[in-house]
């Protein structure tokens, strides 16, 4: 059991209150992604989880333990840091076995938990190098397997990818993402990277200034999200807005529709405004329409579509795809 | 290259070589110095010969300044002090640096000020309260109990252990590692004390050579007020105080010249083993020293 449960928890910075009393449950063996902008909180509850900053009120709880006032070390979690913080003066397997040289265990049995970790990671053939001769994704490697051995009931990723180029970041994805299927613990990942949240997470918390917005599984919050913040936040690109007639016409404050479904150049159309720009990304073309009234609105079509600048679009929002929220709350479906 | 940065470059290094002579010479005339007799020093001082090895040279004045100063027991027991306070000040500094950077206690802040504000206060405004003190103070040596440290090794080191600039060394290094690394040495079950040593201590390679070069030249140079004042036996004499056994009635420029080279060697010794680490330490810190 890893459940970690967090109970009305507080945290200020001196006069500062950064988390303003937040009750979270993450589900023993679930991959959770707490998402939100910079500055909303989310390393900061990882790290009250970690043990590494102290609660201001509240408890927390690690399988079923109240773990508030635990040395990080006794809580039963591992920590990936977003610098990776490896050791630099030890090696890669002195790195990922320091911990059970700190609780004196038998050469035999670190040697052979080592070894294990490293074969998880394919980083056999580099035991015996120092931090400063492998790549990034190698380093995060090591890092990973530094937690592996812990053996941790809950595994903490604090922004692991956001150093790593694109593509490494995509591999490392798919990696973590088996890591977790193959050792099946709880693991919480922080991350400002929604993509990262939507293809990794059993269950995605949003956050927004140190409160939870939204809580659920990637497409419960992607097909319906109860505030404005979180519609505007999953998906990329970004959800589009509209206020005024349109949106008091369907008796609601603020509508969404997503890029994605906006038709494009239908003869029923319900907006039209003038292309800007399009991007053609092979896939599909992303075009920025320019509307008289409600600004930039953006529409991604399938395939590559060459589209001429400044010409007139007409968009059709289908009304089963509309999001429509009034005081920042969900209406409908 | 083109023709103004080649003269730049060369003017430069003229200007560079010019330095490095204005520092160079008091040394290369110590050294030549004491190879010459006083009168053949004398006359050759007032011209460029004094930095020649010209003349009669012999190691006369060595083996006089032997004779004249029980020099290798003062060596002995400059060496032994400051060896043993930059061992022990370079342990208490870190330590102290370590507990104000990175653990959490109330006061770190207002101690580190007061500690701070320590340096510009000059050691001969606190030598006399310094010395009512230690001769107060009681002592548990070999032959027992007793009050009063005057004429000891440990009077000469133990009020110079700690010091401000050691341990703001220190706490600027500190300040610059990475936190994550002892939040991740934290989590790995370390205590506060195996992150210092076995993380903490392992990086600071730089902090610690530059720490004890400095501390070792203030040690070394700078035993004379304090020894004059707690040490009348010979037995526990810095090199230092050693010079005025050749300042007397007529003053023997060449042995001073030859005694002065010895009591040199150290130092430069310490610094040749650590210059590139405290090099590094400087460029990285920015402190010029």
């Amino acid at each position: 059991m890893g459940q970690v449960l967090l109970k009305s928890v507080r945290k200020s910075f001196g006069n500062t209150e950064v988390i303003p009393d937040l009750s979270l449950k993450v589900p023993d063996g679930s991959f959770t992604v707490l998402v939100g902008p910079s500055g909303c909180g989310k390393s900061t509850i990882l790290r009250m989880i970690a043990g590494l900053e102290e609660v201001s009120s509240g408890s927390i709880e690690i399988d079923g333990l109240d773990v508030t006032y635990k040395e990080p070390s006794q809580r039963g979690i591992a920590m990936v840091f977003q610098s990776y913080a490896l050791y630099p003066h030890m090696t890669v397997a002195e790195n990922i076995g320091f911990g059970m040289i700190l609780a004196k265990r038998p050469n035999a049995e670190i040697n052979k938990r080592v070894r294990e970790a490293a074969e998880i990671l394919q980083l056999e053939n580099l035991l015996d190098r120092k931090p400063k001769q492998l790549s990034g994704g190698q380093r995060q490697r090591v890092a990973i397997g530094r937690a592996i051995t812990r053996d941790p009931k809950v595994f903490l990723f604090d922004e692991p990818l956001s150093n790593l180029d694109a593509s490494l970041r995509g591999q490392m994805r798919v990696e973590l993402a088996e890591l977790h299927s193959k050792i099946g613990a709880t693991m919480i990942y922080v991350t400002h990277d929604q993509v990262e949240a939507m293809t990794m997470a059993d269950q995605i918390v949003v956050l927004n200034c140190g409160r939870i917005e939204q809580q659920g599984a990637p497409m419960d919050l992607y097909d319906g999200p109860e505030t404005p913040f979180v519609a505007g936040f999953i998906g990329a690109p970004s959800m589009n807005f509209f206020e005024g007639p349109v949106a008091s016409q369907l008796g609601c404050d603020t509508l969404g529709v997503r890029p994605e479904h906006i038709g494009l150049g239908d003869e029923n159309c319900t907006l039209e405004g003038k292309i800007r720009y399009s991007e053609q990304l092979g896939s599909d073309t992303m075009v920025y329409v320019q509307h008289e009234v409600y600004g930039q609105i953006t529409v991604r079509v399938e395939g590559s579509r060459k589209l001429e600048i400044g010409s007139r679009a007409r968009l059709l929002l289908p009304e089963e795809f509309m999001h429509k929220f009034r005081g920042g709350r969900r209406i409908s479906g | 290259m083109p023709a103004h940065k080649f003269v730049r470059l060369v003017l430069k290094y003229v200007l560079l070589a010019w330095i490095a002579l204005i520092f160079i010479f008091p040394i290369v005339f110590m050294v030549i110095s004491s190879f010459k007799p006083d009168l053949q020093l004398l006359r050759d001082s007032a011209s460029l010969r004094a930095f020649l090895p010209v003349g009669d040279l012999s190691l006369e004045n060595y083996s006089a300044a032997f004779d004249r100063a029980p020099i290798r027991l003062f060596m002995f027991n400059s060496v032994f002090i400051t060896a043993v306070t930059v061992c022990l000040s370079l342990l208490l500094s870190s330590l102290a640096a370590f507990s104000f950077v990175f653990l959490q206690w109330f006061g770190r802040s207002v101690l580190m000020a007061v500690i701070l504000a320590t340096f510009i206060v000059p050691f001969e405004t606190i030598a006399v309260p310094l010395l009512l003190i230690v001769n107060n103070l009681p002592w548990l040596g070999l032959d027992g109990f007793k009050t009063g440290w005057l004429n000891s090794y440990h009077v000469q080191i133990i009020p110079f252990i700690a010091d401000a600039l050691t341990i703001f060394l220190f706490v600027q290094y500190f300040r610059d590692l990475p936190t994550e690394l002892v939040e991740a040495a934290r989590i790995d079950g370390a205590t506060w004390f195996q992150v210092y040593r076995r993380v903490i201590i392992p990086l600071s390679g730089p902090v610690i050579a530059t720490a004890a070069i400095l501390k070792f030249l203030v040690m070394y140079n700078n035993q004379l007020l304090w020894p004059i004042m707690v040490v009348q036996e010979e037995t526990y004499r810095p090199v230092m105080l050693g010079l005025q056994y050749f300042f007397q009635l007529n003053t023997a420029w060449g042995e001073i010249m030859a005694y002065l080279t010895i009591i040199t060697l150290p130092v430069l010794a310490f610094y040749l083993v650590l210059q590139r680490a405290f090099i590094a330490s400087i460029a990285s810190t920015g402190i010029k020293g």
